[in-house]
C-alpha cells in the first residue's frame, strides 16, 4: 500500500514517485532470492546512484542533491520496505559521507565529495572494534604519524560493506586512552595493508555484507585526517544523530513492510467463514500495528525537522531509534502470529522482516545505550 | 543530428481500460496516463544516438493537455526539448489521420532522423512509422532491434520470422524501434528537476498548419461502429484422470488444434 506522505515540496514528491518506481521494479523483485543465496546487490546500488539517490541530503554544489534529512529519511524508509539490506546501505553510505561534508576542509570537500555522493562509491563507516562497542571510546585501532602522514594498525568490527566499500571512514587513536585521544579517517579501498574477514553469518540481512576490517601498517597521507585530531570521538557521535534517524527510517519500512503483509493476508484468509480481518482480535492487533508503525514514523520526522531547522535534535534521534526500532521488532512480530504457520515458512516474507527487525535494535547504538542518551539528556542538571 | 522522438500517452495496462459510450473514443480520464512502454526504448535510442553522434532530441507526442506528463517523462531521461500538438478538433482522429497531424508538424520543426516505438499498447495498429515515412517522402525502416548511423547513411537490423533483414537508407528518415532494442534508463532526480525547465511547445492546428477537415472524428477514415465489453472468461475444463487423463488431455489439446 502507498503510504500518504505529507512532503515539503513539489520536488519531494517527484522525487518519491522515483524512489517508488526504483523500489518497485529494481529492488523488490530481487529482495527474496537474493537474500537466500545471501547476494549483495551492487548493482542496485549504481542504479541508486545514477539515479542520483547516494547524496540526497549534501549540498548540491558538492555533487549531492540539496534534500532536506526529512526528505531523504523518506527515500530510505521507502527503499528499505522493500529491502532492508538496500535501505540500510543507503543510510550507511550517506553516514559515511558527513565527516568529510561536515568537517572536512573546503579543500578535502571539493576533492572528495563528487565522488562519494556521485552514485559510483559506496562507503563504509568504521567505528565498533571487537572489544568496543557500546563503549566506543575505548577503540585501540592506532594511526601514528609516519613522515608526512599516518600509518594506521587495527582490526575495526560488524562494518556494514567492509570489503565492498570504496571508501571507509575510519575512527582511530591518534592521541591519549579516552574520547579525546580519536581521530576521524579517510581511508580509500585498494591500500596496501588494508584487508577484510571473512562475512559475517548473520540471522537476517544475508545480503548486506558485515566483516572485520584489517588495518596492518596502511599508510595514509597527511590531509587523510578529517577535522582536527583528537576531534574524532565528536564527529563520531554527530554522524551517529544523523545515522540513528536512518536506522529509525528503516526500522518503519520493514514494520510497514510486515503490516502490508499482514493485512494484505487477513483480508484474503478465510477461516470459520469470515475473512480472519473481520475477527476482532485480530482486526485490533492490525490497528494496533498501523498505529504504531505511523507514530514511529512521525517521531523520527519529527526529529529530522529538528535537524533541519539547525536546532537540537540529538535526544530525539535516540528516541526515534528507541521506539522505531522497538515498534519494528513488535510489529514484525505480530504479522508473523497473524500469518500463522504461513508466517513461520520462508515462501513469505513475514518471517525474513521479523528475522531483520532484530538487527535494528543493535546497530547505530544498542537501544540500552539510545536510553542511556535520553535518560541522561533529560535528567542532566 | 536532429532527432525527433514521438511518443504516446496511453491508459495503463494494470488498470481498467474502457471506451466512451458517447463517441466510442477511448476513455482517458478513467484510466491513469502512462508513457507507451515502446516509446520509451525509442526515447533511449534516440539518446544513445545523441551521446554518439551529437546533435539535439526533440519529443513529439499528439494528445490531450494530460499527454504533458508523457513529454516530462522523456524530457527526465534527457530529450532537450518537446513538442506537445494538442487541439481539440484532434479528438477522435484515428491512425492516419493522426499521421497526417504529425507529418505536418514534423514538416514545421524539420528532423534527420524520427524514432517512434513499433506500436502503441492501447490502438496497436503499428502502422505510424510507416504511414508518417510515405507522407513525409522518406525511407522507413521499422521493427528496428539495431540502429547504425554514420554520416548521413542509416542502417537497421529489422526484426523478421527468420531472423532479421538488414535495411539502410539514407537520411532523413523515419524509424520504428521493438523492445529488444536496449534497456531503457531511468530519469535521475536532477533529470526529473531539469525537465521543468526544458522547453515545450504547444501547437495547435494552426501553429502546425493542420487542415481541420482531415483530423479528428469528422476526419477520420475509420469508424468504430459498435463494441461490447469483452465476454467474461469462460469456466476451464476439468479433466479428471481416471486411468486415461493422459489421452484426455491430448483430445482437448487437438481439438484446440495445439498438437
Amino acid at each position: 500500500m502507498t503510504v500518504e506522505r505529507a512532503l515539503p515540496t513539489q520536488e519531494a514528491h517527484d522525487l518519491l514517485d522515483l524512489v517508488r518506481e526504483l523500489a518497485g521494479k529494481e529492488v523488490a523483485p530481487r529482495a527474496a532470492a537474493q537474500e537466500a543465496a545471501g547476494e549483495f546487490p551492487r548493482e542496485v546500488f549504481r542504479t541508486l546512484g545514477a539515479a542520483g539517490l547516494l547524496g540526497l541530503p549534501y549540498p548540491e554544489e558538492h555533487g549531492g542533491a540539496g534534500q532536506l534529512y526529512e526528505v531523504y529519511l523518506h527515500v530510505v524508509e521507502e527503499l528499505a520496505a522493500s529491502w532492508l539490506a538496500v535501505g540500510l546501505g543507503l543510510s550507511v553510505h550517506t553516514l559515511s559521507c558527513f565527516p568529510v561534508a561536515a568537517f572536512g576542509t573546503a579543500a578535502q570537500r571539493e576533492s572528495l565529495l563528487p565522488a562519494m555522493l556521485g552514485g559510483e562509491l559506496l562507503g563504509a563507516y568504521c567505528l565498533s572494534e571487537p572489544q568496543s562497542g557500546s563503549d566506543a571510546a575505548a577503540l585501540r585501532t592506532r594511526a601514528v604519524r609516519d613522515g608526512d602522514g599516518y600509518a594506521v594498525d587495527g582490526v575495526k568490527a560488524w562494518i556494514t560493506h567492509g570489503g565492498v566499500a570504496d571508501f571507509y571512514t575510519l575512527m582511530a587513536r591518534t592521541g591519549e586512552d579516552g574520547p579525546r585521544g580519536i581521530s576521524c579517517l579517510h581511508v580509500p579501498a585498494g591500500l596496501d595493508g588494508l584487508s577484510f574477514g571473512a562475512a559475517e553469518r548473520k540471522m537476517g540481512m544475508r545480503s548486506s555484507p558485515t566483516a572485520q576490517v584489517r588495518l596492518d601498517g596502511v599508510r595514509l597521507p597527511h590531509d587523510a585526517l578529517i577535522g582536527a585530531e583528537g576531534e574524532g570521538f565528536r564527529i563520531a557521535m554527530a554522524s551517529l544523530d544523523g545515522g540513528r534517524l536512518g536506522i529509525a527510517a528503516c526500522a518503519v519500512g520493514v514494520a510497514q513492510a510486515a503490516l502490508d503483509t499482514a493485512v494484505g493476508y487477513a483480508r484474503e484468509r478465510r477461516q470459520f467463514g469470515s475473512r480472519i480481518a473481520d475477527f476482532q482480535g485480530l482486526s485490533f492487533m492490525l490497528a494496533d500495528m498501523a498505529t504504531q508503525v505511523a507514530a514511529a514514523r512521525a517521531l523520527y520526522l519529527e526529529a529530522a525537522r529538528l535537524r533541519d531547522a539547525g536546532r537540537p535534535y540529538a535526544t530525539k534521534a535516540a528516541m526515534a531509534k528507541l521506539f522505531a526500532t522497538d515498534v519494528c521488532m513488535k510489529v514484525t512480530t505480530d504479522a508473523v502470529q497473524v500469518l500463522g504457520g504461513y508466517g513461520y515458512v520462508e515462501d513469505f516474507p513475514a518471517e525474513r522482516y521479523m528475522r531483520e527487525a532484530k538487527v535494528l535494535q543493535i546497530v547505530e547504538g544498542t537501544n540500552q545505550i539510545q536510553r542511556l542518551v535520553i535518560g541522561r539528556a533529560i535528567t542532566k542538571e | 543530428m536532429n532527432i525527433v522522438v514521438c511518443v504516446k500517452q496511453v491508459p495503463d495496462t494494470a488498470t481498467e481500460r474502457k471506451l466512451r459510450s458517447d463517441d466510442k473514443t477511448l476513455d482517458r480520464e478513467a484510466a491513469d496516463g502512462v508513457v507507451n512502454e515502446l516509446d520509451e526504448y525509442a526515447v533511449e535510442e534516440a539518446l544513445r544516438l545523441k551521446e554518439a553522434h551529437g546533435g539535439e532530441v526533440t519529443v513529439l507526442t499528439m494528445g490531450p493537455d494530460k499527454a504533458a506528463d508523457t513529454i516530462r517523462k522523456a524530457l527526465a531521461m534527457g530529450a532537450d526539448k518537446a513538442v506537445h500538438v494538442t487541439d481539440e478538433a484532434l479528438h477522435g482522429s484515428d491512425a492516419l489521420s493522426t499521421s497526417y497531424a504529425m507529418a505536418q508538424t514534423l514538416k514545421k520543426i524539420g528532423f534527420d532522423l524520427v524514432i517512434l516505438g513499433s506500436e502503441s499498447t492501447d490502438a496497436r495498429t503499428g502502422v505510424l512509422a510507416a504511414m508518417l515515412a510515405e507522407r513525409l517522402g522518406v525511407p522507413q525502416l521499422t521493427l528496428a532491434n539495431k540502429v547504425d548511423v554514420a554520416g548521413s547513411s542509416i542502417t537497421i537490423q529489422r526484426v523478421t520470422d527468420y531472423g532479421f533483414d538488414r535495411v539502410e537508407a539514407t537520411l532523413p528518415a523515419v524509424v520504428s524501434v521493438v523492445e529488444k532494442i536496449n534497456e531503457p534508463r531511468y530519469p535521475s532526480f536532477k533529470g526529473i528537476m531539469a525537465a521543468k525547465k526544458k522547453p515545450v511547445a504547444k501547437f495547435g492546428l494552426a501553429e502546425a498548419e493542420i487542415a481541420a477537415d482531415q483530423v479528428g472524428l469528422g476526419g477520420a477514415w475509420s469508424e468504430v461502429a459498435e463494441f461490447a465489453a469483452a465476454p467474461p472468461r469462460a469456466a476451464g475444463t476439468v479433466v479428471k484422470d481416471e486411468g486415461d487423463g493422459g489421452a484426455k488431455t491430448a483430445e482437448f489439446l487437438a481439438a484446440k488444434k495445439f498438437i
